[in-house]
């Protein structure tokens, strides 16, 4: 049997992981046109290129749909519960770096660390009559964060995108988001916590815990990750 | 796997022993508001709980418990005293550990009355007490109300003290806020340079979103009125952690308490009402002397509960979560009956549990 490969569809994301493999004398490359999403593999067999957002693959490993897969961290973290007990992290491939950050409004000149935060949450609920909003799409992580370090009195509001005007455009007074450079944050006026850095994440080659594998199919995957300098 | 048609049997036969002793039978809706468990509990409760939601009603959890709707329930049409049994499904969202279920029964005992607390504590008590005889279980108790009322005791600010009461159930936090009123951490390098500048707003840029610079600045204030408090003292922190290492058998655990009140009179009410608990349990056939007492049990989980608490636990089954547990909540009743409060204590029993460790009396 084939072993499955799972690879962010589009973008810098793709481009880049076809680079890595590259380097190692694996080729890969989408297939047809532009718009259809299936590809090749060339320089070992019995691999399958199977493209899909970022945001999937951790879905699919989970599911042992694909044996390998290229995606965020965050993504691994904030997706799957128990996250190593279904994936095995194999190698950080050294590009797609960000850091899953809490900022506050820079103005906020009270605020610089979490017990800060903390005390403003139980006061903006006293005076405003509900608990201090944070935007973000990453639930799971930043609830987790803020509950081990005694983070009370907030609530997340969901925010897919342009994370970064919500505190302007009064939706929530505080957010968590990825950021490379923190350009973005200055030009919203927000600031970063002190503490606040939640996760620091790279672009990482997984392997499935779920996947079933022949065989042939674990031969080919130790050939494969041999090749990789991953085993 | 024990059959779910046996543990609903085991749940009705649980809740007649409980209505023999005079509590009425209530039900619960199973989606709750998701509104009011959040407000009590924070965004902690989505963690914890099943979130689903409509158009027309918002967001609703599956049933985490049935003390919140029993509570609401009591405060909205309840006479006085009353006591109540149910028994039904409860639903508990689990990401970390696949062994522990996410629906399972509950059957609960509880007592909504003002007379007496001591009376009521040991009753229910000792009614899961003996139901849950035959299984040889451990039980653990302690007491929150005697923490509770060494933060009231300290000699420091208001504000301190709420600081302290709000994170009473994350010990982390709370350790660390004491390490600071008490001076032995440092205070943040930013803050002491933010207290230091005479217009701390001068480069602070656009104001943006809800929180004003008003609100900025009565933080600031408030946070210049602690810099001049004095530290809480040492010896005041110390009979802090005696009370929190407070770990033995009822009848010394009260000795090593009633030293501690000696410097600390602010929790003699309450090591008294803990004696109080001791005789009534006593009265009703239990050797609550050689309990085990804890006075930090049940602060990391079991965040309504104010006074009493205790729990039962399969001693040769660690793997399993507790069989019972239950306590006193009547900050809860305060909180949920708007400006009405009446004292009331309960616990549940997991009948599940129950006969996968032999059954009952």
């Amino acid at each position: 049997m084939s072993i499955k490969l799972g690879v962010p569809s589009k973008g810098r994301l793709m481009e880049k992981t076809f680079d890595w493999f590259g380097a190692r004398g694996i080729t890969l490359g989408r297939a047809g046109s532009e718009r259809e999403y299936s590809g090749y593999v060339q320089g070992i067999d019995n691999v399958d290129l199977v493209l899909l957002s970022a945001g999937e693959i951790p879905r699919e490993l989970a599911a042992g749909r694909i044996h390998l897969g290229v995606t965020g961290s965050d993504l691994v973290r904030e997706k799957l519960g128990q996250w190593h007990t279904r994936v095995e992290e194999l190698a950080e491939l050294g590009f797609g770096h960000a850091d899953l950050v809490l900022a506050v409004p820079a103005a906020w000149v009270d605020v610089s660390v979490l017990d800060d935060l903390d005390a403003v949450a139980a006061a903006f609920r006293t005076r405003h009559g509900f608990r201090l909003r944070i935007a973000t799409k990453y639930h799971r992580l930043v609830r987790e964060f803020l509950r081990e370090n005694g983070v009370a009195d907030y609530q997340l509001v969901d925010s897919q995108g342009a994370t970064e005007g919500t505190v302007k455009n009064e939706t929530a007074e505080a957010i968590a988001d990825i950021t490379s450079s923190g350009d973005t944050l200055r030009a919203n006026h927000l600031k970063t916590l002190e503490d606040g850095l939640i996760l620091q994440s790279q672009a990482t080659l997984f392997r499935s815990r779920a996947a079933a594998l022949d065989e042939g199919g674990r031969a080919t995957l130790g050939a494969l990750l041999r090749r990789l300098s991953a085993d | 796997m024990t059959d779910r048609a046996e543990v609903r049997r085991e749940a009705a036969r649980l809740r007649a022993l409980f209505e023999n002793a005079g509590a009425r039978p209530v039900e619960t809706t199973i989606l709750q508001p998701a509104e009011v468990l959040l407000d009590l509990y924070g965004e902690d409760m989505r963690a914890r709980a099943y979130v689903t939601s409509d158009a027309l009603r918002g967001e609703q959890m599956l049933r985490p418990d049935f003390t919140v709707p029993v509570v609401q329930m009591h405060m909205s049409d309840g006479a006085e005293p009353a006591r109540y049994t149910y028994a039904g499904e409860i639903f508990r969202r689990q990401e970390d550990d696949p062994d522990r279920a996410n629906e399972y029964f509950q059957v609960g005992f509880e007592i909504f009355g003002r007379d007496t607390p001591a009376m009521a504590d040991a009753e229910v008590f000792s009614r899961i007490f003996n139901i849950l005889k035959p299984l040889g279980l451990r039980a653990a108790t302690g007491d929150i109300g005697i923490l509770m009322a060494a933060v009231e005791g300290l000699r420091t600010t208001a504000r301190r003290k709420a600081a302290l009461r709000r994170h009473i159930w994350r010990p982390r936090r709370f350790r660390a806020l004491i390490d600071r009123f008490a001076g032995r951490a440092p205070v943040p390098a930013a803050r002491a340079a933010l207290l230091d500048r005479a217009d701390p707003m001068a480069a602070a840029g656009p104001v943006i979103g809800l929180r004003g610079e008003e609100e900025i600045m009565t933080r600031i204030n408030a946070l210049k009125e602690d810099a001049a408090t004095p530290p809480i003292s040492e010896n005041e922190v110390a009979l802090l952690d005696a009370i929190l290492s407070v770990r033995e058998t009822s009848d010394n655990a009260i000795e090593r308490l009633r030293d501690i009140a000696v410097d600390l009179p602010a929790i003699s009410a309450s090591v008294d009402r803990l004696a109080d608990r001791l005789e009534a349990l006593e009265a009703r056939g239990i050797a609550a002397r050689t309990l085990d007492f804890e006075a930090s049990y049940g602060r990391a989980q079991m965040e309504y509960y104010d006074g009493f608490v205790f729990g039962f636990y399969a001693e040769s089954r660690p793997d399993l979560p507790p069989v019972a547990t239950g306590g006193r909540y009547d900050a809860l009743t305060r909180q949920l009956g708007g400006s009405r409060e009446i004292p009331a204590v309960g616990g549940v029993i997991r009948p599940g549990l129950v006969l996968k460790l032999g059954g009952a009396a």
